[in-house]
């Protein structure tokens, strides 16, 4: 039973050698690599528990947020507000801000600490009015030629009355096309929760990673398992089967990368958190910088053309 | 509040009513017909003007010339990559989508002529799992894009989608971006995208390919939601207006270019490729 418990890893892990640039992202070298590739692949045959354990980190109270990292990764940030229309969403945080010493526009997902910003924040689920503002930033990066860093961490784009009349799916639709034909670089990284269209629209990135503890799904545990099993009761089997856990997304061909987090989560050492994204995405954004505008736009396309299993 | 947020979905698409109605009942007036009648008027009730579901097939039969229509990847297909398992077998579901339906999955492709104008036609099928979108209507857009790259031809989509295909996990959501990446070669290559959305169209569908048409219309009354009324309704604890999502609010607030009633749709189709054909 070990033996071949150790046969279907060590085959994994083969596999995982011919996957881009997982080999990327990492912190001290070779060794810390090899064991953060051993912990994921893992993984692989997780439990219920197993996973529904990423689900409840990824929404962990405690996790760093977009700001939590700005100020630990960025220098000079200024932060721009509003679309220039209707409203400034606080679910999406827009600026300008210097990484190591270039600059680059980096647009989040911001959820609240506390229950009054959490309210301000709307949770962290953008309306239509984020998503404009972060096509702003968009035309900014591109104008003046800053590659662009999108952080993404939210439950899903708001569902409200306002929010529809005013075109949530549009905007969503619209912020991904804008980002599919951007003529800078572009790197995003989920660092909690990737949920579903809301999350998906500001990751159209040449490069996208996942931290450790991130998940990435097309719709909640919870309304997935209202919607199939008629049961909000049986989240964690949905999430179980949907698998929306780091190490199933980069399976899949959905992700680049992991980002390692620190021990237990990257709520217990925001430093050191920060300390990996900030590698992750120098280097990310370091590969992509040598390709021309055109070969951006082109192999972005080909990189989403590409996605799906079909018969 | 975010255990109950639900985002990119299939919202209508096990909806089972307490009190099914008969499929030619009109749920408007109450209005029956026979097969034959509703075939006579495009599935239109005479009564009232409400636009029943139309399949892909009669759509095509409907909006193309007589047989010019030209199928195209008719062989892509769905997998099952998760080999996902909820109540049923995914396999299960779509071995039984594709005997109810006779589509190998919720989208048809191919070329056509509309009053000899050629264009490329991408439709979709509510009935194949409620229109939902997996790998193989990404694939299947993807390829109606290249076409009209390679023949120079404007694209008609239409829509009718519960949203992304929960089954396929996260390659589901992903086909969002893969039917944006195929529409933007479009654009570079100057081509038009026209959209007509019919009831329903929400979740996936309305954040990717269905709001991104050059010109965007949509049949009377249809549902056009990025999250449905009854999720909404859930939120936001009060009872949402009659016209909620639909075409007519949808027009009103500036996000469709108008309301085309079936009966005028081939008219209109016509006068933009005519247009938009130089």
């Amino acid at each position: 039973m070990a033996g071949e418990a150790e046969r279907s890893l060590r085959e994994r892990l083969g596999r995982l050698k011919h996957l881009p640039l997982l080999h990327r992202t990492n912190v001290s070298g070779e060794e810390r690599r090899l064991r953060d590739q051993l912990d994921s692949v893992s993984r692989a045959d997780a439990s219920e528990d197993e996973i529904w354990a990423f689900v409840e980190l990824a929404r962990h109270p405690d996790r760093p947020y977009t700001l939590d990292y700005v100020e630990r990764i960025l220098e000079d940030w200024v932060e721009l507000h509003g679309d220039r229309g209707r409203a400034d969403d606080g679910a999406i945080v827009a600026g300008l801000g210097k990484l190591e010493g270039r600059t680059v526009a980096l647009i989040g997902h911001q959820k609240g600490r506390d229950l009054k910003e959490r309210l301000a924040r709307q949770y962290g689920m953008p309306s239509p009015e984020g998503y404009t503002k972060a096509m702003r930033i968009m035309d900014i990066a591109e104008r003046f030629d800053y590659p662009l860093i999108s952080l993404v961490d939210t439950p899903g784009a708001f569902p409200g009355v306002a929010a529809e009349q005013h075109g949530q799916g549009g905007a969503i639709a619209r912020s991904q096309a804008r980002m599919m034909a951007l003529k800078v670089p572009t790197v995003a990284c989920v660092i909690g929760e990737g949920g579903s269209g809301g999350a998906l629209a500001l990751a159209v990135s040449d490069r996208v990673m996942m931290q450790e503890n991130a998940i990435y799904s097309v719709i909640t545990p919870e309304g997935c398992a209202m919607i199939l099993w008629r049961d909000p009761e049986q989240k964690k089997k949905a999430a179980a089967a949907f698998k929306p856990d780091a190490f199933h997304c980069l399976e899949l061909g959905v992700i680049d990368s992991i980002v390692s987090e620190p021990r237990g989560g990257a709520h217990e050492d925001p430093d050191e958190a920060a300390a990996s994204l900030k590698i992750a995405l120098v280097s990310s954004l370091d590969e992509v910088s040598t390709l021309s505008a055109g070969e951006l736009r082109r192999s972005r396309r080909a990189k989403f053309r590409a996605m799906g299993v079909f018969a | 509040m975010s255990e109950t947020s639900i985002d990119v979905k299939v919202e209508q698409m096990d909806s089972a009513p307490a009190e099914k109605k008969h499929p030619n009942t009109c749920p408007e007036c109450g209005s029956h017909y026979r097969d034959d009648e509703l075939e006579a008027t495009a599935w239109v009730c005479a009564q009232c003007g409400h636009h029943f579901r139309m399949s892909a097939r009669d759509r095509i039969a409907w909006l193309a010339d007589p047989g010019s229509f030209v199928e195209e990847a008719a062989e892509v297909r769905s997998a099952d990559p998760l080999s996902f398992f909820d109540l049923r077998p995914y396999r299960e579901r779509l071995a039984e989508a594709e005997l109810n339906t006779g589509l190998t999955d919720a989208m048809v492709v191919g070329a056509a002529t509309l009053d000899d104008h050629p264009f490329e036609l991408a439709v979709m099928d509510f009935a194949f799992m409620g229109g939902s979108m997996g790998s193989a209507v990404g694939e299947k857009f993807v390829r109606a894009c290249d076409e009209a790259i390679s023949e120079r031809t404007p694209l008609l989509l239409v829509t009718s989608s519960g949203g992304a295909r929960m089954q396929e996990g996260i390659l589901s959501l992903m086909q969002l971006p893969k039917t944006v990446a195929s529409i933007d070669e479009l654009h570079e290559a100057r081509l038009p995208l026209f959209c007509l959305l019919t009831n329903p169209t929400t979740g996936g569908a309305m954040a990717s390919f269905a709001t991104l048409g050059d010109v965007i219309i949509a049949e009377p009354g249809a549902l056009l939601a990025f999250t449905g009324p009854r999720v909404v309704q859930e939120i936001v604890k009060e009872k949402l207006s009659d016209d909620f999502g639909r075409s007519e609010q949808n027009l009103r607030f500036g996000q469709i270019d108008a309301i085309v009633p079936r009966s005028e749709q081939r008219q209109y189709l016509a006068r933009l490729l005519r247009l938009f054909g130089g």
